[in-house]
């Protein structure tokens, strides 16, 4: 075995790789329950790219064919019903993983000074994840697929002068079809997933170059053991993070294959009924909502009514949406307080946070639901929390009352 | 910290919970659904080759699949196909989507996974609730799916209802009233609708059963891995203060 592994290191450098990776990068010992989302999400994308194997084995990209060979799939395909269980419900976990991820390192500052690129990557992971998933939901051609990309796609229509020759490139045609469907599976396949694959090896670099941010949120490199060089607070990721994440991935799988087993369609938020009929050229469903995890920028996008400063109501909108995305990857710049997590921030940063998740949940919420007056002015008033929450932060992150950072990590 | 986690694990709930779960339309009917019982989904079967396949297909679904509900090769041949079929043919409509589309202004859709759209309280609820209408093509309306392009195709059955409307403080208040009764009582033509309902919920997604026995043994294994795992985790942590 060691002569192998000689063998081998006299050409690549695979000892020194899993040194470097695993067995001798330090990770702070204070990691607590958010840690575990990072290796979950790692997880997920297996799984999907897995699974997204088998589905394309059997799936046609074809307008005519695409909901029927799905429904091929769950019914004629042996275990058909499962894979493609796993890949649907994959595609929320993702996004419930991720969305974790990203609230851990907003509580902890993981995205402050020295890790703006590894949080940045990481926000361009994020757009591809987005765009993975809003290509995917395409893919089964049922009600919400078609009507869904309808509305997404028709936000290109709304940028001035180059709008709509814009969308009729980016579509292949006049409308929604076919052709969509047909470049749509290629993005979603094989563009989309290959560039994931680089952004998340470079995600991973990054962190590995940094070192992993802690709930305290002190540089565990700035208090190495003289002797040996490593940092008293921290220990070597393999063995002891893989074993705890080893935990970590079975308690998540539980839930995830409680869903996958019992309840697919959880209630019609990760598989909506309306998408099982199929895709309806001449009928627009009378209630058109978006799957769970876009349905907060979705109501920002409907939450402009008025047309502003010669500027359409429904550009605003789009330029909203946009900006409610783009806007995390400027988190670095905005918070200007001088401790990373919020164990030691002040009342105003925490009370900042909150006002921001429950405008989240409550955007999100309004996202499934048809406008009524007082949906859209709740609408209105969340998006303006929502944005506040980052506009505001370079002030109200700048007078808090912080807490002194302790020297080493808390248990 | 923990007071946002909190909020969290709330706002998490929130979807799920019944505060929000009020959405207009007449209340439905819950529909007797037990996708367990084999005699049960067995009626509904011949019940829908008799009463729905001729204009709607199933054409997702393959006669041979009917073996997971304890018909033999035998009877699928007997009671299922009267079209000449294989039997690992598709359950496709006798009729053409242009003459549906000539004959009721629209294609019958297909029925595969029509309890997965609709749900199968709305199928039970609107199964029962036809009336006479004079004023619409069919001679018919249903209280659930208002101007509903199907006539009443179980009429003999179930006889004809009238709409009754009261009007009142709180508003409108619509009643259906057997006005000439069919060849089946109230109660027989509720279980008659009901398996052929459940039987529809079974078409959805025929490895549904399949799918929460295999769940448990996954669950199961998973239990065992989480014990074992947090053993391992333990052990190596010992020395971590």
């Amino acid at each position: 075995m060691n002569k192998i592994i000689e063998w081998i290191d006299k050409r690549f450098p695979l000892t020194s790789n899993w040194k470097a990776h695993l067995s001798e990068y330090y990770a702070p010992k204070n990691f607590n329950f958010w840690y575990f989302f990072g290796s979950l999400a790692l997880l997920v994308l297996v799984n999907q790219i897995l699974t997204g194997i088998f589905l394309t084995m059997n799936y046609k990209p074809d307008a005519g064919m695409a909901f029927a060979s799905v429904e091929y799939i769950m019914r004629d395909v042996d275990y058909g019903w499962l894979i493609r269980y796993m890949h649907s419900t994959g595609a929320s976990m993702f996004f419930v993983v991720v969305y974790l991820h990203m609230f851990r390192g907003m509580m902890y500052g993981s995205y402050q000074k020295p890790r703006e690129l590894l949080w940045l990557v990481g926000m361009a992971i994020f757009l591809v994840l987005m765009s993975l998933a809003f290509t995917g939901y395409i893919l089964p051609w049922g009600q919400m697929s078609y009507w869904g990309a309808q509305v997404i796609v028709s936000m290109f229509g709304a940028i001035p002068a180059i709008g709509e020759s814009l969308q009729q490139w980016v579509l292949g045609d006049f409308t929604l079809s076919d052709v969509a469907l047909n470049r749509f599976f290629a993005y979603h396949v094989v563009t989309l997933p290959l560039i994931m694959l680089v952004l998340v090896f470079a995600h991973i670099l990054a962190l590995h170059e940094v070192g992993s941010n802690n709930p305290d949120g002190i540089e565990i490199k700035a208090n190495k053991n003289p002797k040996t060089g490593i940092p008293v607070d921290g220990i070597p990721f393999h063995p002891y993070y893989t074993v705890k994440d080893i935990v970590g991935v079975v308690v998540f799988l539980m839930v995830f294959c409680g869903i996958v087993f019992f309840a697919p369609e959880m209630g019609g938020y990760f598989l909506e009924y309306n998408n099982f009929i199929p895709a309806n050229t001449l009928q627009t469903p009378d209630h058109i909502a978006p799957v769970w995890y876009f349905t907060p920028y979705y109501s920002m996008l409907r939450a402009v009514t008025v047309n502003f400063l010669w500027v359409d109501a429904k550009l605003w909108g789009v330029i909203l949406m946009a900006a409610s995305v783009v806007v995390f990857a400027f988190l670095p710049w905005l918070d200007r307080s001088p401790v990373k997590s919020i164990r030691y921030k002040g009342v105003y940063f925490k009370t900042a946070l909150t006002l921001f998740v429950i405008s989240f949940f409550v955007l999100g919420w309004l996202g499934t639901k048809s406008p009524t007056p007082l949906y859209t002015l709740l609408a209105q008033i969340f998006t303006v929390i929502y944005f506040a929450f980052f506009i505001l932060m370079p002030w109200y992150s700048k007078i808090d009352k912080t807490k002194p950072e302790p020297k080493r990590v808390k248990e | 910290m923990k007071k946002i986690t909190i909020v969290i694990f709330i706002l998490c709930m929130a979807p799920f919970s019944s505060l929000f779960a009020a959405e207009s339309g007449m209340a439905l009917d819950s529909a007797p659904v037990s996708t367990a019982d084999n005699a049960s989904l067995q009626r509904g079967a011949e019940s829908f080759i008799n009463y729905c396949l001729t204009c709607h297909g199933a054409s997702y679904m393959r006669y041979n699949r009917h073996y997971d509900i304890g018909f033999t090769n035998e009877e699928i041949l007997t009671k299922l196909i009267f079209t000449g079929q294989k039997v690992g043919g598709l359950m496709e409509s006798a009729m053409q989507k242009k003459e549906g589309e000539e004959w009721f202004g629209v294609a019958p859709p297909d029925l595969s996974v029509i309890a997965r759209s609709r749900g199968a309280d709305w199928l039970y609820t609107y199964l029962r609730a036809f009336y006479r209408d004079d004023s619409t093509a069919t001679g018919w309306n249903n209280l659930v799916f208002d101007r509903a392009a199907m006539p009443h195709v179980f009429y003999q059955l179930q006889g004809e209802q009238k709409l009754i409307v009261k009007i009142s403080d709180k508003g409108e208040q619509k009643t259906l009233v057997l006005d000439k009764q069919g060849e089946m009582t109230k109660a027989e033509f509720d279980n008659f609708v009901g398996d052929l309902v459940n039987y529809l919920v079974y078409l959805g997604e025929p490895h549904a059963n399949a799918r929460k026995e295999l769940g448990l043994t996954v669950m199961a294994f998973l239990l065992g891995m989480l014990i074992l795992s947090y053993a391992l985790k333990r052990e190596y942590w010992k020395d971590i203060h």
